[in-house]
This record gives structure tokens, sequence and C-alpha cells, in this order.
């Protein structure tokens, strides 16, 4: 079953999933690339001026905000993060990479109702922690990880 | 039993395994007393790991330098030489002490001789298992990579040795160096109906389907007995990516803690982890997953001769670890009643090889593996005047030698060579054949390198293997030991964070430049489709050119802020 799960999505390709979803009516292509876009939150080189950017205020940290990420990564150039939020009435997710050059790697809104869980990819450049910030009712919450990218070999 | 009663029961039982434990090593002194075990409880679980495929007896010395830092600091199994006897209560200048400690090495080599040997090993597992009926054995892995028959063989000798032995559960590491294809081939073929290979940390990348079983859960003596799988969680780091390019591994301690409840849920009455994190990585994990009755260890290739016993939420979890290169046998006995391990006995037996009469079977399987090598095994390159040894935080004597030839024969100013802890040692007056070689160097991506590294690049890549070695937190750690280094002296600061604990590097008696380029050679590049000449054939042509090597002195850095640390030797 796996076998064919497998060969099925090889066969469309991410890429050829969204190509079907614009093609269908779903999406228009200004929704895939710049959908709320937040110019200033992406392009700050300060994960401080992002926050600030983005309207981010006093979050605290809350257990209710899981953040997986593995310890160090296995290649810096896709870390594998998921976001889960048991936060009621989560509205949005924000991910940071602290030390990035551009700090905020993505922001995802939530539909009324919507389970608040993102399974995503992030590139890093050196070992920083990494953040998931939450908006809900209003007040914002976080999880922090620190994830180590290093440079391998000479194990064992 | 409540889990109060439960608790104290533990805590009487490690006082008493303790105390039976230094009983024991002190009659050690008796050769006949030392595997009299008599048996104890109703489920009885036999642990080797990290064997490296040594099949034939070999000398093994300990480390006289294992520093720990952060909470780890004179905690086993960072202990060594004196400190180390103490803290387990043996008696110095004893045939144990020459087990688990450096010390006086070489001449207490000569009185105890070689350890370990698959078929003195398989001699002392029958006669442990004839008195504990249903006892399983688990390989804690590392098992089919170290020599030269098992690189040649493509861990074929091992597989069969193991299958000869008795193994019934293993997990592992190296062994998914031999490359995806090959693991999956023998673990369906010829492991089949015969050993488990588990792992409930290794998943595919693009589903997070598991690619081995997670657990096994054994019927033993009317107990039901679960032994989960953790391989070592950074093989795609630590060794090449382009091995295993499907698969994602990682500690998956949130994972764990589903499986241990799951297996608990279906029954288990004891749950044990076989891991190949290290101990440190073993001791925090131990910490924070709850439900574990013991983690029998390896990776980071410690003997260390009775359990940390670590508290968690939900009681009390035994962590071991069981040394390397085969000279070894843990024997872990559980008396379980009322569905609840109640008392535990822990050993972790050396192989002397000469106390042990060697299983025919075995022996002749060994034979056979051999045969069609001996000649190149038992090629001559040279006579070693010092000791050889490669354990050590830093540096090891056979280290030296290997970056002395790196730096010959590629006319490079400075070396690499990786920490690896395995490999055997050599006595004073050993001849170095081809076969003693391979043990320090037989792994399949053994290409030698020259690079033009900037002073910067240089201490940046220290920097990096250091933090691997020291980083306060042991999941940040990797369970080598620090980059050897040829030609570069440098002072290390192992209490430092990131990036701050190497400073005042010198190549050629001058302080290296940050933007200046040197000449570096090294070996077992992790990136793919490299082409230098093998370093076993550097190594060997040095050797048959110098023919004795007179005593080294290890290329070791000056360190600060760890005076008194027990995990230095004194007399190193």
């Amino acid at each position: 079953m796996n076998h064919q799960r497998r060969t099925f999505l090889k066969s469309t390709s991410a890429a050829g999933a969204i190509a079907a979803a614009v093609a269908a009516g779903l999406l228009k292509p200004t929704q895939v690339l710049a959908a709320d876009w937040n110019k200033s939150a992406f392009t700050a080189d300060k994960a401080a001026a992002a926050l600030t950017n983005y309207g981010i205020s006093s979050p605290s940290r809350s257990k209710d905000v899981l953040l997986n990420a593995p310890d160090i990564a296995e290649n810096g150039a896709v870390v594998p993060v998921t976001i889960t939020s048991n936060i009621p009435n989560t509205e949005m997710a924000f991910l940071v990479v602290a030390d990035n050059p551009n700090p905020m790697a993505a922001s995802f809104t939530f539909a009324n109702g919507a389970e608040g869980f993102i399974s995503t990819r992030v590139k890093m450049a050196k070992t920083s922690y990494v953040k998931a910030y939450i908006k809900a009712n209003g007040k914002y919450y976080f999880a922090e990880k620190q994830v180590k990218v290093t440079i391998g070999g000479c194990g064992g | 039993m409540n889990r109060r009663e439960f608790l104290q029961m533990l805590a009487v039982a490690a006082a008493s395994g303790l105390a039976l434990d230094s009983e024991n090593l002190l009659a050690a002194g008796n050769p006949s007393d030392l595997y009299r075990l008599p048996k104890f409880g109703n489920v009885s679980l036999l642990h080797f790991t990290d064997c490296h495929a040594q099949l034939m007896p070999i000398y093994f010395r300990e480390p006289s330098m294992n520093i720990g830092v952060g909470k780890s600091w004179g905690q086993p199994p960072h202990l060594v030489g004196e400190p180390l006897l103490k803290h387990f209560g043996i008696q110095p200048h004893t045939r144990d002490a020459y087990a688990f400690t450096y010390l006086d090495f070489a001449e207490a080599a000569k009185t105890y001789g070689k350890v370990g040997g698959f078929s003195h090993l398989t001699t002392l597992v029958k006669q442990v298992r004839a008195q504990r009926p249903g006892s399983l054995l688990l390989d804690g892995g590392d098992t089919w990579q170290g020599s030269a028959t098992a690189l040649w063989t493509k861990g074929q000798d091992m597989v069969d040795a193991t299958k000869l032995l008795g193994v019934d559960v293993m997990t592992g590491h190296w062994e998914f160096t031999y490359g995806a294809e090959r693991v999956m081939h023998l673990v369906n073929n010829d492991l089949k109906g015969h050993i488990e290979f588990l792992a409930q940390n290794i998943k595919t990348n693009d589903f997070g389907d598991p690619v081995f079983p997670p657990y096994s859960l054994k019927e033993v003596n009317g107990v039901s007995v679960a032994v989960i799988g953790q391989a070592f969680p950074y093989t795609p780091i630590a060794n090449p990516r382009y091995m295993v390019p499907d698969w994602t591994f990682g500690i998956q301690d949130g994972h764990l803690q589903s499986v241990v409840n799951e297996v608990r849920g279906k029954g288990a009455q004891v749950v044990v982890v076989l891991s190949h994190n290290g101990m440190d990585v073993d001791v925090k994990m131990a910490s924070r997953v709850t439900g574990i009755d013991a983690i029998m260890g390896g990776h980071t290739h410690d003997g260390v001769p009775a359990p940390t016993i670590v508290n968690n939420a939900g009681g009390k979890t035994l962590v071991t670890n069981a040394g390397s290169n085969g000279k070894f046998l843990a024997v872990l006995d559980f008396d379980v009643k009322n569905g609840k391990v109640a008392d535990y006995h822990y050993r972790l037996l050396p192989v002397f090889s000469n106390l042990l009469e060697p299983d025919p079977a075995m022996a002749g399987l060994i034979k056979k593996v051999r045969a069609p090598y001996e000649d190149k095994l038992n090629e001559k390159l040279a006579v070693t005047e010092g000791l050889l040894y490669r354990r050590g935080n830093f540096n090891g004597t056979f280290d030296q030698v290997i970056l002395d030839a790196l730096m010959t024969v590629k006319d490079a100013e400075a070396a690499f060579s990786p920490g690896f802890r395995w490999g055997t040692s050599l006595l004073p007056g050993n001849e170095i054949t081809m076969e003693r070689v391979m043990d320090q160097t037989a792994i399949t991506y053994p290409a030698t390198t020259v690079n033009h590294y900037t002073g910067k690049q240089i201490k940046a890549i220290m920097e990096d293997v250091c933090d691997n070695l020291f980083n306060a937190d042991p999941y940040y750690q990797q369970g080598g030991d620090m980059v050897r280094v040829g030609g570069i002296g440098y002072t290390c600061d192992p209490t430092q964070s990131t990036g701050k604990r190497i400073s005042q590097m010198t190549i050629n008696g001058k302080l290296v430049a940050p933007d200046k380029k040197y000449k570096v050679a090294g070996w077992a590049p992790v990136s793919p489709n490299q082409t230098g000449e093998p370093i076993w054939e550097v190594v060997a042509s040095y050797l048959r050119d110098k023919k004795v090597i007179e005593p080294t002195k290890p290329n070791v850095p000056t360190l600060v802020n760890v005076k008194g640390n027990p995990g230095i030797g004194a007399t190193a």
C-alpha cells in the first residue's frame, strides 16, 4: 500500500498538484505566490524586526505550542519542522529561524476552525533556534528549539 | 505493588547489585570464579555491542582520557584509571583493572593476555545461557564493520558469525555504511528467521514510514518481554548521507515513548531498549522517557561495570554500556514478580581469551572466513617499539602513526584523522600486519584527501567536531572523539560553548593566520565520488618504508579548565 501511495505521488509531483489546482480554478497564480505576503517581515534581517513587522508582540511561552524539529539537522537545506497548536481559535502560525539571513521563514493563516497543524521544511545555514509563534484570540504564544547544523563526519 | 514499592525494590536491588559486583570483582583474581555466574531471576538478557567485527582475540586498551562536561563531569562513563577503579570498587593490579582501565596496560596485557574473539565469546555465551533457559542475546550493532574480512565480505562474515552465536535481536550504525540496499538484502534474507533487526528511530524521508520493526515482543519463561531497537541517531551526519539517502534517523524520544506505551499496553512486563545512542544520550533519554526498565547501550564504547540508575517521572531506568571490540559480555538478570521487575543483577564480564576454550564450530567458521585472505592479512609491514592504541578524547598513538603517514606520503603540513573509537591495540615489540592496519581503517569510504584550507576553515572544522564531543547537552553530541590533528598545536577548553573551545592554534610553530591557506591531508570524506588512494594503502606504504615505529608521543592540545576531571588519567 505504501508502495502504491509512493508511486502515485511520484507520478504527480507536488508542483504538478498545485498546477492542477490552479487549472481547476481553485487557486489563482497570485494567491500561490503572494497571498498576504508581508514583505517587511520576510525581508527583515533580524528576528526581532521580523516579529515587530508582523505585529507579534509580548509572546508567551506555551506548552500548548508543540514544535518538532531534529536536534541535529541531517541536511541543513531541508530541515523538517512541524508545529502543532492546541490553543483554541488558532488564527496564524509563524516560523522563525533566528540566525538565518532572513529569520522569518513562513507564516500560515488558518481558516476558521482549521486544525492548528503545520508540517514543512526550512533551510538553515547554521546552528540556530527555530521558533514557532501562534496567534490565537489576538494573543501570541511561542515554542522554540535549538537545531544544530554541523559539517558531519568524524563520528563513531 | 504500587509505584513507591517498586522504587524501593529497585533501590534495594541497586544496592545489592553493586555489592554483588564488588564481591565478584574482588574474587576475580581467581580465574575459576570469574565466569561462575549463579542463575538469578526469571528473565535474562545477554548483551554485547560494538564488537567491530573482531572475530579473533585482540588487545584493547581503554582510554586514559574520557572527559565529561556539564552534568557528566565525574559521572560514569566519564571516569578513567584510578577514579574508575575506586568508583566501582575494583582492586588495582588485578585482572579486572586490566579489563576496565588503561593502567599498566602493556605489562598487564602480557600477564592476562588477549581479550574477545568470537569462538571464545561463543563458549562464554553458551555457558551463561545454559544456566538461563529462555535468555535473549542482544547485539547492539557496529558488528559488521571494523575488520578487513568484514569489509571484504561486505559484512557477510559477521552476519554468519552472529547467526551461529545465536543473536536474537540487533540494531545498527556502521552496518548502514554498506548502503541501504546491502543492509536490506541481509536483513530480508540472511537474518530472516534468525535475527530481528530493530530500529524505532529510522523512517523513510517521504512519508515517515518505519523502515525496520520498532520492537520485538518475546515470551521468556512465561514473562512478556519487549525489546525496542534504537539505531545510531546521527548516522546520516557522522557517516556518508549517500549511503542511506531515503532514510531519516534522529533520537525520536517522543516516538520511543509511544512505542513503550504500546508494548506496555500489549502486556509487556519487562521493557528494554537496545540502544546505539551512546551513554550520555541514553542517560538523558532515560530521564525523559518513562516505562523502560533498562537501556542497554553502546556506541561510545564505554566498559561500565555497573548500571547507572536514572530517575524519571515514571520510576527508574537502568542504563548500561558494554564496551567494544568483543571484549565484554553483559548479563542482566531480572526477577519479575507479579507482572513487574522486582529485582535485578548486572554483570559486565570481560572475555579473557585464555580462560575460555574456543568453541569448535565458531572456530571452524572463522578459519573458513579468513582462509582466502590469510596472506594479505598477515603481511608484516613494520614492528612497533611502543604501545599503539586509538581510544582517547584527543589522540592515540596509532592515530599519530596514521597522521604521520598522511603528512609524509601526501607531503602536507597538517593532517586530520577521524576520532573513531574502534581499532585494536598493539604491544611494544608486536608486528604491525596489514590486518592491524585494517583494524583502524576498514571503512567503505576510505579515500584520502588533500585540501588547501584557510586557517579560519581549519578552526571551524575543529570547533565543529569539538562541539560534537563536548556540547553540554548530550542530544547535540555525536559520540565520536575529537578529530586527531597532525602538525597543528592548539589549546582546548572543553567547558566553553560552541565555537569558543579552540585557541592558540599553531602550524609549523607559528600562530595560524585566518586567511592563509595550509595544505591539509585527511581521509574518510563523507561527500560522494572521492577518488583518493585508500587510507590503508597510504599507511601500509609508510610502514613498509619505516620498518620500525619508534614510541610516538601523540599530538594533543593543551587543556584548560578541566584540571582534576576524573576523566583524565593521572599517569596518561
